[in-house]
């Protein structure tokens, strides 16, 4: 079992270093360093690349408390605030490039987008929701919704949901890849509710 | 005595990265003048990789585009194809086991001449083209590409016809051990498509058989494949083997899928949006970063030759 202080001063900045590569992945093609590229489509590499690590990272977020119980240790949760952070960070930048890059700031199409699009709504829902855990995920914050932050911060339950559903429906045809995503999802729900059901919490 | 094999390509011979990166930028700024140009400049001009048949006699048309085609690069490594995988980098990555010699194509139906042709047979009458089209992907982006290729009507009328056919069905080859993709069941192998005879017989539909004057890389659809530039990408089949003259409308693989979102005609329009996005505007591959989407045109900008084939067709419901 790692202590804190290996937690601190080794773990996370790997956890960190890792969570950023993609990212760096996308700058390092944008700039064209090492000649990295971001393909014909560099718009599109940047939208798909961000909204899946978003996925992922949220998918990891959610398995810190799995990891908890299997383990019966502790150590898990000083990973949890920052993966859900990561995960919400990507799912910015896929909005800020859908955005930017996309739309081009386009008034008009972007709220012909949000009102008419349903793939695209339930997707800016999971950014609105994971925004409102992002912002409340300070010990500030955990401190002064008590009981209550426990509960806000099930949201992620439904953002990913919603953004497996939002994957799921903007694919043209060939669904293994979204699949996949909600076979792990439901899976580490269902851990959930299989333990909220069957193993009263502890204490 | 040992006799050494050449290598074969010398050292001396290979251009470096900083030079041919300043031919492609001197290419980029000159802009695209002309096919002339191109056609006599040689494959490697173009950014062409070595390894590609050059056509010959290869002649200009009055039907192409003044617009600056997409690089090489772009046309060979972004496409649909989905014999050789769903993604756009697939059939780049999966097609360099399809051989598309030799190759045949079979032609029955309503016509007076039928039976099984070489490719050989196809070609020989045609004199190739270069057409320059604008490519409008259902999934709102788009290319210019040069084609090479000739009528498809021409082709037509050496079959002969009969009065009875009022449709032309087109279908893929299935090739499972070369193309990958077609081991899964994304889509109901083999692809087909069709168009009315009057859209065959348009002058603007062309059979390819090359891009930027050298023949067609087996992800863009060797040996053979249709192109229609007024409408959605999809309509343009690939690797043909057979042709058929129908009484019957045609079944097409993307409206069997999903009938609600791909109809037979698919005419490029902006006007009727596809089910799940927009088909207002579309972004231009190989734009650079900061340019936004451009608008789409009907019939992808090729109304005025084209639109008259739809007079008293409802193209909403006939999207």
């Amino acid at each position: 079992m790692p202590t804190l202080r290996q937690i601190r001063l080794c773990w996370k900045p790997l956890a960190f270093t890792a969570a950023l590569l993609p990212l760096l992945g996308l700058l390092a093609g944008a700039a064209g360093f090492g000649g990295a590229r971001l393909g014909p489509n560099p718009v599109e590499t940047i939208q798909d690349t961000s909204g899946l690590w978003a996925l992922r990272l949220l998918l990891v977020t959610l398995c810190v408390t799995p990891l908890r119980w299997a383990t019966g240790q502790a150590w898990p949760l000083q990973f949890r605030r920052m993966l859900g952070l990561f995960a919400f960070a990507y799912a910015a930048l896929h909005f800020a490039n859908y955005l930017l890059l996309d739309r081009a700031l386009d008034a008009g199409e972007i709220t012909g987008d949000l009102t008419r699009r349903p793939y695209i709504i339930i997707g800016f829902v999971a950014l609105l929701l994971l925004a409102a855990l992002a912002a409340t995920s300070t010990a500030g914050w955990r401190r002064r919704l008590g009981q209550r932050w426990q509960a806000l911060h099930q949201a992620i339950y439904p953002a990913g949901l919603l953004a497996c559903w939002h994957f799921w429906w903007q694919v043209k045809k060939d669904h293994t890849a979204p699949l996949w995503y909600c076979v792990i999802l439901l899976a580490l729900l269902g851990l959930r509710a299989w333990r909220a059901r069957w193993q009263p919490p502890p204490g | 005595m040992l006799i050494r094999r050449p290598a074969d390509i010398r050292p001396s011979e290979i251009t470096p990265e900083a030079v041919f990166r300043s031919r492609r930028r001197l290419l980029a700024a000159a802009g695209y003048a002309g096919a002339g140009l191109l056609l006599g400049a040689g494959a490697g001009a173009a950014g062409i990789p070595a390894g590609h048949q050059r056509l010959t006699g290869v002649k200009e048309s009055p039907l192409s585009s003044r617009e600056t085609p997409n690089s090489f690069e772009d046309i060979t490594h972004y496409n649909n194809f989905y014999e050789f995988g769903p993604g756009k980098s697939d059939p780049a990555e999966q097609s360099a086991g399809f051989r598309p010699r030799p190759w045949t194509v079979t032609v029955d139906g309503e016509a007076g001449v039928t039976g099984r042709f070489t490719l050989e047979d196809i070609l020989k009458p045609h004199p190739l083209e270069e057409r320059i089209y604008r490519f409008r992907c259902v999934e709102a982006w788009s290319m210019v590409i040069p084609w090479v290729g000739f009528p498809l009507g021409d082709l037509l009328r050496r079959f002969k016809p009969t009065s009875r056919a009022k449709y032309v069905a087109f279908e893929t080859i299935v090739r499972p051990q070369e193309m990958p993709g077609q081991r899964s069941h994304v889509l109901d192998w083999p692809y087909v498509e069709g168009l009315t005879m009057a859209e065959a017989m348009h002058p603007l539909a062309i059979l390819a058989v090359g891009i930027y004057g050298v023949e067609l890389p087996n992800q863009n659809g060797a040996p053979l494949r249709l192109v229609t530039p007024w409408k959605y990408g999809f309509k343009s089949i690939k690797s043909i083997v057979r042709i058929s003259f129908t009484v019957q409308q045609p079944h097409t693989t993307w409206s069997a899928a999903a009938p609600e979102e791909y109809g037979f005609y698919a005419n490029v329009n902006p006007r009727v949006d596809h089910p799940r996005w927009s088909q207002a505007t579309e972004r231009r591959i190989g734009s650079r970063f900061f340019s936004p989407k451009q608008p789409t045109l009907p019939f992808n900008g090729y109304a005025a030759q084209v639109a008259s084939l739809y007079t008293g067709l409802d193209l909403v419901r006939n999207f």
